[in-house]
């Protein structure tokens, strides 16, 4: 968020300069991909597993989005990013320890 | 939410670079992540181990509807983010409009969920529920899935919606501070961290619905 103004005596803004993102243009990808998600759900020539895959990547992209571009994680300081994954790795590790303990 | 008469936590700068009350907020919404993992991880197990339990999409849930209410939460995240450019570029005018915009569209969500509960509800779908119909989707009033169904997705779909409503309600009390003019181009760290736990709603019911409703 380039624009973020520091006041004097207080800290430079936490992300450099850089040029606003089209926030439309993401919206209008969220919008289409959203379209896009409900239509291949109920198509019921794709094979399930095929379909699970397609479904959660749509959703992934879209996440990844809103974060990258709403939450302008793109623009933060890189020493952010280093909190931002941490707990991704540990959400995997909770997920597959349930797992073989479910089954 | 940051405030003129409270400088120091807006802009007091962590190790991280950026300021304190922003690594706060991007530290609560990591375990956040880890609380939804626990939540979308145990109903990945729970219907992968009980397929029998689980009805094909759109036989029970109103995928339309609830397609709607996802499209009217990425709206709100647009007009959330549109909030904070504007009072970074000093626009007061833009700063109060898309605020409210992003209040009233996170109400409409809750609105909408509320009626989708409320007819599922009366089709006899609520949590733990043995037997239930699905009036006019999937085509009868046949039985449809077991207990794990209804259980898993009010327990997901509440707490989100739990969240939701915190946020409508930080919200508003955000608009109450914006027509006080608490923010401006120099300190607006309140709508930032606002914004980055609108938008975090947002992400996650990205996910939910994909997860919930679509598979």
């Amino acid at each position: 968020m380039a624009e973020h103004t520091a006041p004097a005596g207080a800290p430079a803004s936490s992300h450099g300069e850089h040029k606003a993102p089209n926030y439309y243009l993401i919206w209008l990808i969220l919008f289409v991909v959203t379209v896009a998600e409900v239509g291949v759900a109920f198509i019921s020539q794709i094979p399930k597993t095929v379909l699970i895959l397609i479904l959660l990547a749509m959703a992934i992209y879209k996440a990844f989005l809103v974060a990258m571009y709403y939450m302008h994680l793109k623009f933060e300081p890189r020493r952010m990013w280093l909190i931002v994954t941490a707990p991704l790795p540990l959400a995997v590790i909770l997920v597959v320890i349930v797992l073989r303990e479910g089954w | 939410m940051s405030t003129a008469a409270a400088p120091s936590m807006e802009h007091g700068t962590s190790s991280f670079g950026v300021y304190n009350l922003k690594l706060g907020m991007w530290v609560f919404l990591l375990s956040e992540v880890m609380f939804f993992t626990g939540l979308i991880g145990s109903y990945i197990i729970l219907r992968f181990a009980n397929p029998d339990q689980f009805a094909v999409p759109g036989a029970v849930l109103n995928v339309p509807l609830t397609a709607l209410n996802t499209f009217i939460l990425i709206c709100s995240s647009v007009s959330m983010v549109k909030a904070f450019a504007d009072v970074q570029a000093g626009n007061q005018a833009g700063l109060k409009k898309w605020l409210l915009v992003t209040a009233l569209l996170g109400m409409v969500f809750l609105g909408i969920q509320a009626i989708e509960y409320t007819v599922l509800a009366s089709e006899g779908f609520v949590p733990m529920a043995e037997r239930y119909a699905a009036h006019g989707r999937a085509g009868g009033h046949e039985t449809l899935g077991g207990p794990l169904y209804g259980t898993t997705f009010y327990t997901m779909t509440g707490f989100h919606g739990t969240h939701v409503s915190i946020g409508v309600a930080c919200l508003w009390w955000c608009v109450f501070q914006a027509y006080r003019g608490r923010y401006t181009a120099n300190s607006h760290g309140g709508i930032e961290i606002m914004g980055l736990y609108w938008h975090f709603v947002d992400l996650v019911w990205i996910i939910l619905f994909t997860i919930v409703y679509l598979i």
